[in-house]
């Protein structure tokens, strides 16, 4: 079973995100912001992240640069998840390191079409 | 609904678009025509349908058609025909071609753009090994709303979200409002006409590979074999055929058979092309 770290701090977007990837298959694990997610990945190496841009403490991008840097940090394949959807969002993204972006409102269509193409499912 | 009023609508649309309407989907008819009705002031499906009999309204004939196709589609749709495309067919046309450099490629019902667009990208992306050569890509359908959208090259967020990797997205669409717009030099790749499957296609000219997916699983057996045959008449002989999943030539045309080992590509038989199609030792465009 593969596993899944969703970030977010919106506990319903968690709720949501973590239903369409259990349905997928996926083991779920949560976090709510970015520095949680970070202390949660230096313990456990994830197959994948679905990564929110603002939240408090730290967010996307921040985690995102800072997980990268991590000796097993490139392990994870990141997809962004995210209401920000203009090109030098999504272009700061992939250059931190993001294998995919997801632009809010998403849905499990979506969701599945993404993980695909990145080879998750 | 009247069975007459239902089998003269399926009779049209049999003979319009090749669509086979069972009775089962006879819901379609009122969910799909009813806005059509509404737009002309019409307040019945069997107001429409008289309408469709008398037959004079060019544009209202050419509306139910319309609304009746499913013009569903997304970028680089089930993945594995495109793969196979940019790492098996393009590469044997690479050497096949070598000295003509030239391909033409067909998408024979387009829909709104995304498949011949997904090709246009692994065309583009494949640039360097393609220097110098003339290659077009054909998109056609039926419907003239698709078409147009094709050419206008504008997608919802949730169009490009369907099948389109983010890289892709950042390197070849603009935002424009809430949608998103290939790149002009994309759309420059593609020429775009309105065509009916059922009429006589050699006017096109000859195509190295054609796209015929997700159409043909909308007509009957004698009506893909008609298509086939056209298909065929418009190929060399080392030319290549992609169907949809769930679409196959086996049992119906013996024009074309299964590649081995390439799910969902097709090429021709020894059975040549009837008479009167054109037969073509090499791809070419009308009038060349
Ligand atoms: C489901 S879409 C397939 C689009 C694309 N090939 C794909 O696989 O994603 C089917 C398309 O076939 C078109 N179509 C239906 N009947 C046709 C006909 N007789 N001639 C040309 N196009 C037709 C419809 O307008 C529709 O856009």
């Amino acid at each position: 079973m593969k596993s899944c770290l969703v970030v977010d701090d919106s506990r319903v977007i968690r709720k949501v995100a973590r239903n369409i990837l259990e349905d997928l298959g996926f083991e779920v694990s949560e976090a709510a912001n970015g520095q949680e997610a970070l202390d949660v990945c230096k313990a456990k190496a994830f197959d994948s992240i679905l990564l929110d841009w603002y939240m408090p403490v730290m967010n996307g991008i921040e985690f995102l640069r800072a997980l990268r840097a991590l000796p097993n940090g490139k392990g994870p394949i990141v997809v962004f998840c995210t209401t920000e959807n203009d090109i030098s969002h999504i272009q700061a993204a992939i250059e931190a390191g993001a294998n995919e972006y997801v632009m809010k409102p998403f849905d499990s269509e979506i969701i599945q079409a993404k993980f695909a193409q990145v080879g998750l499912l | 609904m009247k069975p007459d009023d239902f089998d003269f609508a399926s009779q049209f649309f049999k003979d319009r678009s090749g669509l086979v309407l069972t009775r089962e989907k006879a819901y379609l008819l009122e969910s799909r025509l009813m806005p059509v009705a509404r737009k002309k002031g019409l307040k019945s499906l069997e107001e429409l349908i008289a309408a469709m009999r008398v037959g004079r309204d060019s544009v209202l004939l050419r509306e139910v058609t319309e609304a009746m196709t499913i013009n569903e589609s997304f970028f680089f749709r089930d993945i594995k025909p495109f793969d196979l495309f940019r790492n098996t067919v393009l590469p044997r046309f690479l050497q096949s071609r070598a000295s003509k450099k030239a391909l033409r490629v067909w998408c024979a019902a387009c829909s709104s753009g995304q498949e011949p667009y997904s090709l246009a990208m692994i065309m583009r992306e494949e640039a360097a090994r393609l220097a110098g050569w003339r290659n077009e890509i054909v998109g056609t359908d039926i419907s003239s709303e698709m078409v147009a959208k094709a050419k206008a090259g504008l997608y919802s967020q949730f169009e490009v979200q369907r099948g389109l990797p983010i890289q892709l997205l950042v390197k070849y669409f603009k935002k424009e409002g809430d949608l998103w717009q290939i790149d002009a030099s994309l759309r420059a790749m593609v020429r775009y006409r309105e065509y009916n499957l059922l009429t006589d296609l050699r006017g096109l000219g000859g195509f190295d590979v054609v796209f015929c997916r997700n159409v043909l699983i909308y007509f009957d057996n004698e009506t893909k074999a008609k298509v086939l045959a056209q298909i065929r008449g418009l190929m060399p002989d080392d030319g290549i055929l992609f169907l949809g999943g769930a679409e196959t030539v086996l049992g119906i045309s013996d024009y074309f058979k299964p590649i081995p080992d390439l799910r969902g590509l097709y090429m021709p038989t020894d059975r040549k092309p009837a008479a009167g199609t054109a037969a073509l030792s090499q791809a070419g465009t009308p009038g060349a």
